[in-house]
């Protein structure tokens, strides 16, 4: 534990002034760099590339929204639009390897963005936090704050259904000194936030409830202390959701970058 | 009388033959109203998927006891088809039990086989018919199922516990023909479970028996001819079309929604990336309005759901109540695609046909409520037994609402205005992006 270590995040624009190109470009998204919850979660996260001497840089002022809520929503127009825009200054930096936090941002990167000119190698922070356990960069041994804790997982569609990425959020939470629980609905057979296809930025359909609060239900069922998301939407409608059920002093919910990085001592 | 019942059988069978080959006409035709799309990649990976998932019913799997019943079903209607091909050979050339004589022995076993099959699908279809109309199974009873559906699932259950009791009346009779030393009724011995049927019989005389012998025998043959046409007009063509859907299904990841070419286009026009090099484009339509708008995918996807509502119990908007169903999606497809084809057979032209009833997006079939609703969330999709993908189909008849009718809702409109002038989804300026870096030290 280095307390005194000083966190960069340099700047892609910055590097490529100096000649260099690093390895990785790390994808903040909207969320993570607007969201007063969530701008902690990309705060840890970097924590982490520094403490790992990760060759990272950020797009800064330069990244824009990737174009995914305005897809989901029918517009396909605005979606090329920023794509081919996102693609040029990719392209123009020769960018590689993108690591990101959100797993709408990750899935049209991987999916949507080679069609349109735009292939790179994609990685959810996940997917990227696993691989650097299993070599041994991250040991988080301790554990501490999650000793005995309940720890549950909450799937996102558009890492699980539609990327197939089920374990390894997992694993990372494996590592920590905690038990880690499934709710009823997990998996293929995870219960959506509410958020996805757009959702979040309009109010929902009639019905008899909120879906973030239909989740609550199997939250509270499975016990747990801590809620686990890997998405910034999912966390913004989970914690909504603790509120609601007033709950808020007996779950909290984090990213896992998040837990990674209090069990790594960098919170 | 031998003459006269092979005379009539092969009408039977020609009127069959007839009736069924004009349907499937239609559906094909009504398929290929659908835009075209290549599914043609892949070919050994389509192919283990549909052995899986169709021929293997592994999806059926997800809830097991279920999984089983239908497996019995299933089993039971493809291998008591071989015991029709003897009846339709009996049938045309008048012999009895033509098999027999091949496999000797061995018969016996093929047919006590066949009837341990039988009983599964009558124990099985009774506990089906439980489920829906006694247990009130929920996804059974959502709105969309009112009427027509409702009892379309129940014929099919009815119709095959009927068929089922037709052949183990059939063999029955048949036996006490043969310990009878009736003329005709080759010795094969007393089979398995219908044996216990013979005390039943017994004390009737041999006309009586032959009567009986013969109605199980033409109940159960007429039986399959007309449930073979009614599953052309029914829910149940899945028995077929999941083999076909399940290898012509998408491989791609669930969260990779096709980038529209047309739009390329325009936006490369529109941002000096290319040369307007004069292609007429015609006119582009930009999502999905009606059935014709969509692949021939999704209307094969419309013909191949069996309505079972796997999607609509694991749909998160349906869950909590909202109107959207991704069956409901299924339904409202295959019946506009109906309509359409019915007015093309009446010899309208498409375009007139087309103007005919209402669109697919329409208040009658999917109105814009239950598309908007949608998570995107692929629950629906990963559910589907026979790879049907509602989703797809919800997001093109999105596209058309964003796009042609600039119909969203008006906090999304402000979602797009600040994607295209803020760079996020939120009203946030493009030059405070990169504050939260001054967090990074505190």
């Amino acid at each position: 534990m280095d307390n005194s270590q000083h966190f960069k995040a340099p700047l892609m624009a910055d590097l490529a002034a100096e000649g260099r190109t690093p390895e990785v470009l790390f994808w903040v998204g909207c969320a993570g760099s607007f969201d007063n919850r969530y701008k902690s979660v990309t705060i840890a996260f970097v924590k982490i590339l520094n403490k790992l001497n990760v060759d990272f840089a950020v797009l800064g002022p330069e990244e824009m929204c990737t174009g995914d809520p305005a897809k989901r929503a029918g517009n396909e127009f605005l979606f090329q639009m920023q794509a081919m825009q996102n693609i040029e200054t990719l392209n123009t930096y020769g960018v590689k390897k993108i690591v990101t936090a959100c797993p709408h941002c990750f899935n049209i990167f991987k999916n949507e963005y080679p069609g349109l000119g735009g292939e790179y190698e994609v990685l959810h922070h996940a997917t990227y936090l696993q691989q650097l356990i299993d070599a041994g960069l991250v040991k988080m041994q301790g554990g501490g704050e999650f000793k005995g804790k309940r720890i549950t997982y909450h799937d996102s569609c558009y890492l699980g259904r539609a990327n197939n990425i089920y374990e390894a959020p997992r694993k990372v939470l494996e590592q920590l000194d905690a038990e880690l629980v499934e709710m009823k609905r997990c998996r293929t057979k995870g219960l959506c936030c509410g958020a996805g296809g757009a959702q979040i930025f309009k109010d929902a359909e009639k019905g008899k409830e909120e879906v973030h609060y239909e989740r609550m239900n199997d939250v509270l069922e499975a016990k747990a202390d801590v809620v686990a998301a890997a998405c910034p939407f999912c966390m913004l409608m989970l914690t909504d959701g603790v509120k609601y059920k007033e709950k808020e002093g007996q779950i909290k919910v984090y990213d896992i970058a998040e837990l990674v990085a209090q069990a790594e001592g960098l919170a | 009388m031998q003459v006269i019942q092979q005379v009539a059988f092969i009408v039977c069978l020609a009127v069959a033959a007839f009736f069924i080959s004009r349907r499937v006409r239609r559906i094909a035709g009504n398929i290929q109203l659908g835009r075209p799309l290549s599914r043609k990649d892949r070919p050994s990976e389509r192919l283990k998927k549909m052995l899986l998932l169709a021929f293997g019913q592994q999806k059926m799997f997800d809830k097991p006891l279920i999984g089983l019943m239908h497996f019995i079903i299933y089993a039971g209607f493809l291998l008591i088809n071989i015991e029709v091909l003897e009846i339709v050979i009996d049938g045309i050339f008048g012999t009895h039990r033509v098999f027999a004589p091949f496999l000797g022995s061995f018969y016996g076993v093929v047919i006590g086989f066949f009837e341990f099959l039988a009983i599964g699908v009558i124990i099985t279809c009774v506990i089906f018919l439980i489920r829906r109309n006694v247990l009130k199974i929920e996804r059974f009873h959502k709105p969309e199922m009112k009427g027509w559906p409702q009892m379309d699932g129940n014929l099919i259950l009815t119709i095959e516990i009927v068929l089922m009791l037709a052949i183990l009346t059939m063999n029955a009779a048949d036996s006490l023909l043969q310990l009878r030393g009736t003329d005709h009724y080759a010795v094969v011995g007393a089979f398995t479970f219908s044996q216990y049927l013979m005390p039943l019989m017994a004390g009737l005389d041999t006309g009586a028996l032959i009567g009986i012998e013969r109605v199980g025998w033409w109940l159960h043959i007429l039986g399959i001819m007309a449930f073979a046409l009614y599953v052309t007009y029914s829910k149940h063509l899945h028995i077929f079309l999941a083999f076909p859907n399940a290898y012509f299904s998408n491989m791609e990841p669930f969260g990779k929604f096709e980038n529209m070419s047309t739009v390329t286009r325009e936006v490369k026009l529109a941002m000096g990336l290319m040369e307007d090099d004069g292609a007429d484009e015609g006119e582009a339509k930009f999502g999905a309005k009606d059935v014709t708008d969509l692949t021939w995918k999704n209307l094969m996807d419309a013909y191949s759901c069996t309505e079972c509502g796997r999607c609509t119990e694991q749909c998160p908007a349906n869950i909590t109540g909202k109107k959207l169903s991704p069956r409901k999606v299924m339904m409202d497809t295959r019946d506009r695609v109906e309509e359409v084809g019915n007015y093309l057979s009446q010899g309208k032209t498409l375009a007139e046909a087309l103007e005919m009833g209402d669109a697919l997006y329409s208040d009658r079939y999917i109105s814009k409520e239950e598309l908007m609703a949608c998570n995107t969330c692929n629950a629906c999709v990963e559910a589907c037994p026979v790879s049907i993908d509602p989703l797809n189909i919800i997001v093109e008849l999105r596209r058309h609402i964003a796009m042609e009718e600039t119909g969203t809702p008006a906090s999304w409109n402000n979602m797009f205005a600040n994607i295209e002038n803020n760079m996020a989804p939120w009203k946030f300026s493009p030059s405070d992006r990169f504050n939260w870096v001054e967090e990074l030290n505190k």
